[in-house]
């Protein structure tokens, strides 16, 4: 398979390297999780490799059919899903899925999600497990899906049934494996979330994941997906993602939570968007809903960064992360 | 935002996304039919794919795109190659789409899907649209025509104004026969009453078929019964077209007898008909056939 060099880097003077709990990426961008399939499907767009790293629809244990139908409802700036993690299971997953990420010399994250704190560990042994495992630059646990068992009441509700969900998993993977936290905005303190998760073995935190959300149809006068309710995506939703990753980065310069990489991710568009988590204190950037209306937005978000930060004359992607607190009006 | 007017995408990947520029809009009844310029799409399309429209500019609040069946495409025209869609205005983005006017530019993704498989020997068809269904079956009758099949097409709308194509039909086809609900047009009465006699006439073999989902369920049953097989193209609410987002799922049965929820958009839309798990669609929903690969548990996932 071919691995042309990532034009996001070579073609600016900027530095767009990160390094994310120990492993080093060439670029800030991934694809959402969910919101790219498992690779195939966008490599007819872009070259998988061109991402810093490719994110995977989270995998269960065993194949997942999903909700019925109509499952999604497009909304101003953004859209509702209720999906209900369909997939093909954690077995079929690394003997098809991952082994093409792998040949296509993706550095892939692998998201997880389990309906017990159980099942996400066993997910965790199969993947490390698999012939394909060297392709793993991370794994990312899905504890904020708002489509499944108790919907509304993730784990990631709950800072101690999200702890015990992260030891597991840690348990499960070697130390340099590095693991990332997924939260929900939809909590009160999504600080103390953060702060189980990373006490727990967390070697970073995506935030944000979707805002359960509901969509009445006004001609039928019923819910429009058939799952009810659903979570909300899309440029509606950067405000949210924006605040809570302000606020983890705040309390890790108050040294209330120690210093781990934040993936910023929710209504990313364009450069500009993606310059806001960053500032705001995001290392790495999720493009989720925008790659629906622009299939190659992933990658092109990334060159747009880069321009960005050319034209305000930084050297380096790090040397932006968390700038706009130390810029607050005071 | 639109960086490019030549497509973007990797060489050999079947797909491009292209800026294309509207070169010509018209009423046709109820619909809109537009022309695109699109370079590199018309090479690569076949009857029965899509495209993915992007709706309202770079900075619009409608994200998602809207999918159209190619209605044809023209290779070589005066302005290169081009691809034509007709279009329902419906919702917010048929809206805009039906009100762009010429040398406006739209992002196109295109060909997505799987076309109309064609019959390996010259064996009768029959065509059967409903409303602007029929958009595809013209370009489909010509491949089949070149095949040395015999073709029959029969459209079916609610009204006349709502028939797309009876005039090129007559061009397109061997035989045409028309319905109205309202008795506008045609025959009174649903394509379903006047296709059993068609299919016998003609000893048709394949029943292609492109309209609503109710519509396509009767052609499959209708087929069936006569021993002729349906080739459908479905219509799924869909996200991304491009098979990144599962919103567009529905119950197949697979060769092996095992129903999965496909995504219409990749492995369709053209379904054998009788593979599609008619009888879980009810009342505009779809639900997860209790025997589907991974579906629910009682009391939920
Ligand atoms: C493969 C395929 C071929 C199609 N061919 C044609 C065609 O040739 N001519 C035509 O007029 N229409 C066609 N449609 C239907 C057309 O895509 C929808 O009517 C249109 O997307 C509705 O957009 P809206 O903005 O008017 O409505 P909204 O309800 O505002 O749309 C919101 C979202 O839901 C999706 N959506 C809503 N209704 C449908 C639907 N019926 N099918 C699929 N997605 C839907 C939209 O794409 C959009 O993402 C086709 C659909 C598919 C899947
Ligand atoms: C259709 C769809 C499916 C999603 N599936 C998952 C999933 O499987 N796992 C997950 O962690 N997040 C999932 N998400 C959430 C996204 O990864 C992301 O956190 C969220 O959409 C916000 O980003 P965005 O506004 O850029 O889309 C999904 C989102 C959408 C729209
Ligand atoms: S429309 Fe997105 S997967 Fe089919």
């Amino acid at each position: 398979m071919t691995t042309t060099t990532a034009t996001t880097t070579t073609s600016t003077a900027v530095d767009m390297s990160v390094d994310l709990a120990g492993r080093r990426l060439p670029s800030p961008m991934m694809t959402a999780s969910g919101c790219a399939a498992n690779g195939r499907e966008l490599g007819r767009f872009f070259d998988v490799a061109e991402l810093g790293a490719f994110v995977t629809k989270s995998v269960m244990a065993d194949p997942r059919s999903g909700r019925g139908t109509p499952r999604m409802a497009e909304t101003p700036s953004g859209m509702l899903n209720s999906i209900g993690l369909q997939g093909p299971g954690i077995t079929s997953f690394v003997e098809n899925d991952l082994a093409w990420l792998k040949k296509s010399g993706a550095r892939t994250l692998v998201s997880i999600a389990g309906n017990t704190s159980g099942e996400f560990a066993d997910v965790a042994a199969t993947l490390r497990a698999s012939d394909a495992f060297d392709a793993v630059v991370g794994v990312e646990v899905n504890i904020s899906c708002p489509n499944v068992a108790n919907r509304g009441l993730v784990f990631a509700c709950d800072p101690l049934a999200s702890a015990k969900v992260i030891a597991l998993v840690r348990e499960q993977l070697p130390r340099d494996v590095p693991i990332f936290a997924k939260l929900t905005p939809d909590v009160t303190d999504i600080v103390s979330v953060a702060q189980s998760c990373v006490k727990a073995g967390a070697d970073g935190l995506t935030m944000i994941n979707t805002l359960l959300g509901m969509v009445i149809d006004t001609d039928l006068l019923r819910p429009q997906v058939a799952g009810v309710t659903g979570g909300l995506s899309g440029p509606a939703v950067r405000p949210v993602a924006v605040r809570a990753v302000w606020q983890t980065r705040a309390a890790m310069l108050e040294g209330r939570l120690p210093f781990v990489p934040i993936i910023g991710v929710g209504g990313v568009r364009t450069g500009r968007d993606a310059l806001e988590l960053v500032a705001a204190g995001a290392s790495a950037v999720q493009v989720g809903t925008a790659t629906f209306n622009d299939p190659s937005a992933p990658v092109r978000v990334g060159r747009e960064l880069a321009g960005l930060l050319q034209d305000k004359g930084f050297e380096r992607l790090t040397d932006v992360v968390g700038i706009a607190h130390e810029r607050v009006a005071r | 935002m639109s960086e490019a007017t030549t497509p973007r995408t990797r060489p050999g990947s079947g797909v491009v996304q292209v800026t294309g520029e509207l070169i010509a809009t018209r009423r046709a009844g109820a619909y809109q039919h537009l022309t695109f310029v699109a370079p590199g799409l018309a090479e690569l399309a076949r009857p029965g794919q899509f495209v993915a429209l992007a709706v309202g500019g770079p900075t619009s609040a409608n994200l998602l795109r809207r999918c159209f069946s190619i209605h044809k495409v023209s290779p070589s025209g005066t302005y290169g190659g081009t691809v034509d869609v007709v279009v329902a205005a419906h919702g917010p983005g048929t809206q805009w789409i039906s009100q762009l006017r010429a040398h406006d530019e739209v992002d196109i993704v295109g060909p997505l899907g799987k076309a109309f498989p064609l019959p390996k020997e010259p064996v009768p068809c029959v065509l059967v649209g409903g409303g602007y269904g029929s958009a595809p079956l013209f370009w489909l009758a010509e491949a089949l025509r070149a095949r040395g099949c015999h073709v029959e097409v029969v459209l079916g709308a609610a009204t006349e104004s709502k028939l797309f194509g009876v005039v090129e039909a007559r061009r397109y086809a061997d035989g045409v026969t028309v319905t109205t609900d309202d008795g506008s047009m045609g025959t009174k009465g649903w394509v379903s009453d006047v296709l059993p006699e068609v299919i016998r006439r003609t000893g048709a073999a394949v029943v292609y078929g492109c309209g609503p989902m109710g519509m396509l369920k009767s052609i499959t049953d209708v087929a069936t019964a006569e021993g002729a097989v349906a080739q459908v193209a479905v219509e799924e609410s869909m996200a991304c077209g491009v098979g990144v987002c599962m919103t567009c799922v529905m119950p197949v049965v697979d060769k092996h007898g095992v129903t999965k929820m496909v995504r219409s958009c990749v492995e369709g839309p053209v379904f054998r008909g009788d593979r599609v798990r008619w009888d879980a669609f009810s009342d505009g929903l779809c639900r997860v056939p209790d025997d589907a690969v991974g579906a629910p548990r009682t009391g939920g996932h």
